[in-house]
């Protein structure tokens, strides 16, 4: 069984996530070649076969001549599976790959079993395992489910890919940093976010009460942010940021797979949710099954004695 | 300018789900159904460019579905598209993205569309495929994950999200298939005169069958819940008695209260 695992590069440099590729391939028990588009010097430390396109002439952006380099590099090596991860540059290319191989694409994949992929589904709060029909199939894995134990290491050895026709639909005009931030939330000992659970944009405040409590900052999910109702600096998740608090209160949070993405190596996580079935509370330490809007006055009434 | 937006009914995604008799699906039965959140971003958009155009544009709603699509369909003619486009499949889980996509395809091909707007992926299925498949049959450029939109004559301009707060700018020319993220705009609500002004609009039925796709690439074998593991304690009762328990675990958990 063969894997072509396709890398990320982004402004420059290489994406540490594309080693989860690997880790998902090791999994698999595949036989294991990358594909990537970017600058030599960055190719993947990897003992083996590296598809290799230059960012310089292919774009890093670009998912028409991507495409065409990565059904290159398939026509090549033939292999059963085109892994991507199921990330902004996996939502472009995979289905298109998938679509134009005419071969089954299975998307962001959690586990492997005998019988097939398991995926997430309904927001994280079913599964379904899936089995590819078709010979070949394309795969896209959720990012942090497969982790890269160690230090990559290895030379690679690059087989160039190229297109004799390299003109393009698409002009990329560059990149956009997140606005200026109103806090850093990478330095918060104590985070407390508001999830869409708290209703509407004055019960924000409620939320922020107990994060001042607690000596903490206030965090937010994306459907908050998105809402006006907190600065995006706030927002934890695959969007947002990255944290890890010593202690993460969850207050009206489902838990999205974005959203836990982004908290879950904190050390101790509180989560407050009217609905005991919440994602959240797989990967909360205490889970408080009540409505926030009663339950958090109360306990400030207590934190505050 | 012709103007295709593809939608899809799901329950609430608050809702307990139950796996189905064939064990490959939720049961149906006493869900909540709604529009696709990602979905109501794409119709929205599809308005805002026909808006931007002083009108000079028609918007087609698709779904794909049984008879309750038809509610979804309504909103979106509600919201501001001109046309309902019903294909009925009273299964179509049974479909894979492929499926779907060549459907939705088959359909659009001859029709010139422009622009075709879709949600980044379904709340029930999550799989993020259709969109950059019909892209890809009915040879358009694609661009996913979209948060931004402009268009300037036959160009647009298109913000699309990328990791960690990052955004990347493209410029490309129609025909093009966008797949709209959370936070594009901010979708309307149907006031109630646009409610009974799109009970006169035009509702187009078809069934799936019309449009002939060839086998699913994809096969379920079961759906089910996730394996609960490492739960923690779970808190219930008296609002009261909870408050007296976590404020006891957080003034050990909290460095400021120490």
């Amino acid at each position: 069984m063969k894997a072509l695992l396709i890398a990320e590069y982004r402004q420059g440099k290489l994406l540490e996530s594309t080693y989860e590729l690997l880790a998902f391939a090791e999994r698999l028990g595949a036989e294991k070649a990358f594909f990537f588009i970017g600058a030599e010097a960055e190719a993947p430390h990897f003992d083996g076969k590296v598809y290799f396109a230059e960012a310089a002439k292919y774009g890093e952006y670009n998912p028409d001549l991507h495409k065409r380099l990565v059904l290159e590099a398939v026509q090549k090596e033939s292999p059963d599976y085109i892994v991507f991860l199921h990330s902004s540059y996996g939502w472009d290319l995979a289905p298109r790959l998938a679509a134009a191989l005419k071969i089954a694409q299975v998307s962001e994949i959690v586990g492997i079993t005998a019988d097939g992929f398991e995926v997430p589904a309904c927001n994280a709060k079913m599964r379904r395992l899936l089995k590819p029909v078709t010979a070949q199939a394309v795969l896209t894995i959720q990012s942090g489910a497969f982790s890269y134990q160690g230090e990559p290491g290895g030379t690679p050895s690059l087989v160039p890919v190229e297109l004799a026709d390299s003109a393009s639909r698409i002009e990329f005009i560059g990149y956009e940093a997140a606005e200026k931030k109103e806090v850093d939330l990478a330095r918060a000992e104590v985070i407390v976010s508001a999830g869409r659970g708290v209703g509407k944009k004055e019960n924000v405040e409620i939320v922020a009460a107990l994060a001042r409590a607690l000596g903490g900052e206030l965090g937010a999910t994306r459907p908050v942010v998105d809402a006006g109702w907190a600065d995006h600096s706030r927002q934890v998740g695959s969007s947002g940021q990255t944290v890890a608090p010593k202690l993460y209160v969850a207050c009206g949070i489902s838990g999205s797979i974005q959203h836990i993405a982004g908290m879950k190596k904190s050390d101790f996580i509180v989560a407050i949710n009217k609905d005991k079935d919440a994602p959240i509370g797989e990967v909360a330490n205490v889970l408080v099954v009540a409505d926030l809007l009663q339950f958090i006055p109360a306990l400030l009434a207590r934190l505050s004695k | 300018m012709k103007i295709l937006v593809c939608i899809k009914q799901v329950p609430d995604m608050e809702s307990r789900f139950r796996v189905n008799s064939a064990g490959t699906w939720y049961e149906e039965q006493d869900l909540a159904f709604r529009l696709n959140e990602y979905d109501e971003y794409a119709i929205e958009q599809a308005v805002r460019v026909k808006e931007g155009l002083g009108g000079a544009a028609d918007i087609t709603v698709l779904s794909i579905g049984p008879d309750r699509a038809v509610e979804a369909i309504k909103k979106g003619l509600a919201m501001g598209g001109d046309r309902g486009v019903h294909i009925k499949a009273d299964q179509p889980h049974q479909m894979d993205a492929w499926q779907i996509a060549s459907l939705i395809a088959a359909f659009a091909r001859d029709k010139n569309f422009d622009l075709i707007f879709t949600g980044l992926q379904s709340q029930d299925r999550g799989s993020g495929q259709v969109g950059g498949m019909v892209a890809e049959l009915l040879g358009f450029a694609c661009v996913t994950t979209v948060v931004g939109f402009e268009l300037n004559g036959a160009v647009a301009a298109i913000r699309r999200e990328m990791e960690g707060g990052l955004r990347g700018v493209v410029r490309l020319a129609l025909p093009l298939v966008v797949t709209c993220q959370l936070g594009l705009n901010t979708p309307r609500y149907p006031t109630l005169p646009n409610i009974m002004k799109a009970k006169q609009k035009e509702l187009l039925t078809f069934q799936a069958a019309d449009f002939p796709v060839g086998d699913s690439l994809v096969q379920t074998e079961k759906m089910y819940p996730p394996e609960k593991k490492g739960r923690g304690l779970v808190l219930e009762g008296d609002v009261n008695e909870l408050a007296d328990k976590l404020a006891a675990i957080l003034k050990e958990k909290a460095p400021a209260l120490r």
